[in-house]
């Protein structure tokens, strides 16, 4: 047991240390980020005010919040689908995950995990800082808020690496060729997790929609507890949602793996 | 003699492949029945698809067998997977198993981790490895930075570091120039020598199995060929040695000595290459026949090139 926690956080920091030979491209997401941002400050604020100054418990400084802490956590929860695992499993290169005593679903899930603890220090925390100095923003009632919140942060990144894996590397077992499969999610968990407007903004109907997928958990979640939205007890609810979906995901990801490898035909040499 | 440390029984393995619209059955591996005992170390030779990697696919777990059965290590590669990488080092030349972003020294750590090595061992063993594979200059640079002569060294440095009992190694003197080959054999050799490994080989260069293997198995479309010597199988195909003289003086073409065929002369006939059959005659008599013509100042045996063996092979078959 200690030996696999040693194994992995190994790979954790791996992932972590290779993320940071990128620290020019984190720096232009940061760019980005803060772009979007503002742009989403001028859309959205004109919203609450159009609504007379609220609109569904969100004022101006808790939307201010959604969107800084929301823009700061789009460079490590992945929403956009690429996973190197979905590479690998295209060109080939899965044999050599194959020939280590390692869980290939676990392996790439935290040397994701790890790159995308990286990229909270140059693009998620800049991102916050900058949105409160800028624009300001409101800060939670409950100091708690902050350790459930990292807590939030780093399950919503982990159901997010397990989720790219599930919906689109582990079916190249099957496909070879994803990249369909990865626009689509790119398209869909980006509006259903409240990336573009918070999601208890939708319609009721598209609410329930968005509450039936892992999307919500992976950015609203955290971004509600953070932000002082939910409460204590309602945080301690997210969590445990979070926590289920995750262990849904990994397990459905496993089995597609085990699955998988009876089909795998290592392409080429 | 101990369990073999390979056994494959009627391994089979079919791919679909689309042709065109329609999908058919390609055989890549054919009813394959062999026996490696530990402490071998054999070259498994053949044509391009013949069938090489796919053995060894199955035979480390990545590739599920169609039917048959494999034993490596006393394992069943794919369902003891985790047990059998415990116990077994690959290299495929054309894949790197390093971080390509890091730099190698972090690739061996990770990798000492994923074994599980101690400190002591990981130590001991990073510091063996470094040394004979002469790798102290680049160990704080990038995979990526690497020359392919630094990254093949690590590359099996890396498969070699949980001190496996069996090497499978697919083609990994590819794209080598001669110097790194040659290192690269000799630390293989040194590495037989102080722990025993068993070692299983594919290559297309006769070098590597002159050198490194003491069986040749050769393997055409998915079947086996033949499984011996390298000796037995220039024998069994026919195929002739080489042996060039230098001479001291310009002679005329050395012809008609017995069981050798003159190939050519070069320099006026200072140079001279006479093919024989190594089944009627020996290097050493012909070298006497020559010997009793002309002074003689150096010479060479060439073996008979591997690709032409393996063709012969084929067409014996055919």
């Amino acid at each position: 047991m200690r030996a696999t926690v040693r194994v992995y956080w190994r790979l954790l920091v791996a992932g972590f240390r290779r993320q940071s030979a990128y620290l020019l491209a984190a720096f232009g997401g940061l760019v980005a980020n803060t772009t979007f941002g503002l742009l989403k400050v001028a859309i959205l604020f004109a919203t609450v005010e159009a609504a007379g100054g609220e609109l569904q418990g969100y004022d101006v400084a808790l939307m201010s919040t959604y969107i800084w802490v929301s823009q700061g956590l789009l460079g490590s929860v992945n929403l956009h689908g690429g996973t190197e695992i979905a590479e690998r499993i295209k060109t080939g290169d899965v044999a050599v995950d194959f020939l280590r005593p390692l869980d290939v679903q676990a392996a790439s899930v935290v040397t994701e995990v790890g790159r995308s603890l990286f990229s909270l220090i140059p693009r998620g925390i800049p991102s916050v800082l900058i949105g409160a100095l800028v624009v300001g923003m409101a800060a939670p009632a409950s100091p708690l808020a902050y350790p459930l919140g990292a807590l939030s942060v780093l399950l919503g990144i982990t159901l997010s690496a397990a989720t790219v894996y599930l919906l689109v590397a582990a079916p190249g077992f099957w496909l070879v060729e994803t990249r369909g499969l990865q626009v689509l999610y790119m398209v869909v968990s980006g509006f259903l997790a409240g990336l573009f407007v918070p999601v208890w903004l939708f319609p009721g109907w598209l609410q329930t929609v968005a509450e039936a997928t892992p999307f919500p958990a992976m950015l609203m979640y955290p971004v509600d507890i953070l932000s002082g939205r939910a409460d204590v007890t309602a945080a301690l609810a997210l969590l445990a949602g979070q926590a289920a979906w995750l262990a849904g995901v990994l397990l459905l990801g496993q089995a597609l793996t085990r699955a998988g490898r009876r089909r795998l035909e290592v392409q080429g040499g | 003699m101990s369990d073999p440390i390979i056994r494959t029984h009627g391994l089979t393995r079919d791919f679909r492949v689309r042709d065109g619209l329609r999908r058919r059955t390609v055989r890549a591996v054919d009813d394959l029945s062999v026996e490696v005992a530990a402490g071998e170390a054999v070259g498994y030779i053949g044509a391009n698809g013949a069938g090489k990697s796919t053995t060894i696919k199955m035979l480390t777990g990545i590739l599920v067998p169609t039917s048959g059965s494999v034993l490596t290590c006393g394992l069943r590669p794919v369902a003891d997977r985790r047990r059998l990488a415990r116990e077994v080092g690959v290299v495929f030349g054309q894949r790197s198993q390093l971080w390509w972003d890091l730099p190698v020294r972090e690739s061996f750590r990770i990798l000492a981790a994923i074994h599980d090595l101690s400190t002591e061992a990981e130590r001991r063993r990073t510091d063996e490895l470094v040394d004979r594979l002469e790798m102290a200059e680049f160990l704080g640079t990038p995979v990526r930075q690497l020359s392919l002569g630094q990254r093949m060294r690590a590359e099996v440095a890396a498969a070699l570091l949980h001190s496996p009992r069996l090497i499978i190694l697919d083609e990994p003197t590819i794209g080598l120039d001669v110097l790194s080959k040659q290192r690269l054999r000799e630390f293989l050799v040194a590495e037989r020598a102080s722990h025993g490994t068993t070692l299983l080989l594919t290559t297309h260069d006769m070098g590597d199995v002159e050198r490194l293997c003491g069986r040749v198995l050769v393997v055409d479309r998915g079947r086996l060929a033949y499984d011996g010597d390298l000796r037995g199988l220039s024998r069994t195909v026919g195929a002739e040695r080489v042996l060039v003289v230098d001479l001291a003086a310009s002679t005329g073409d050395l012809t008609g000595i017995p069981g050798t065929r003159h190939l050519a002369s070069e320099a006026n006939g200072l140079r001279q290459r006479l093919a024989f059959d190594a089944e009627a005659t020996t290097a050493a008599r012909v070298l006497a026949a020559v010997s009793e013509r002309a002074e003689v100042l150096d010479l060479t045996v060439e073996e008979p090139d591997i690709e032409d063996v393996v063709r012969r092979i084929y067409a014996s078959r055919r």
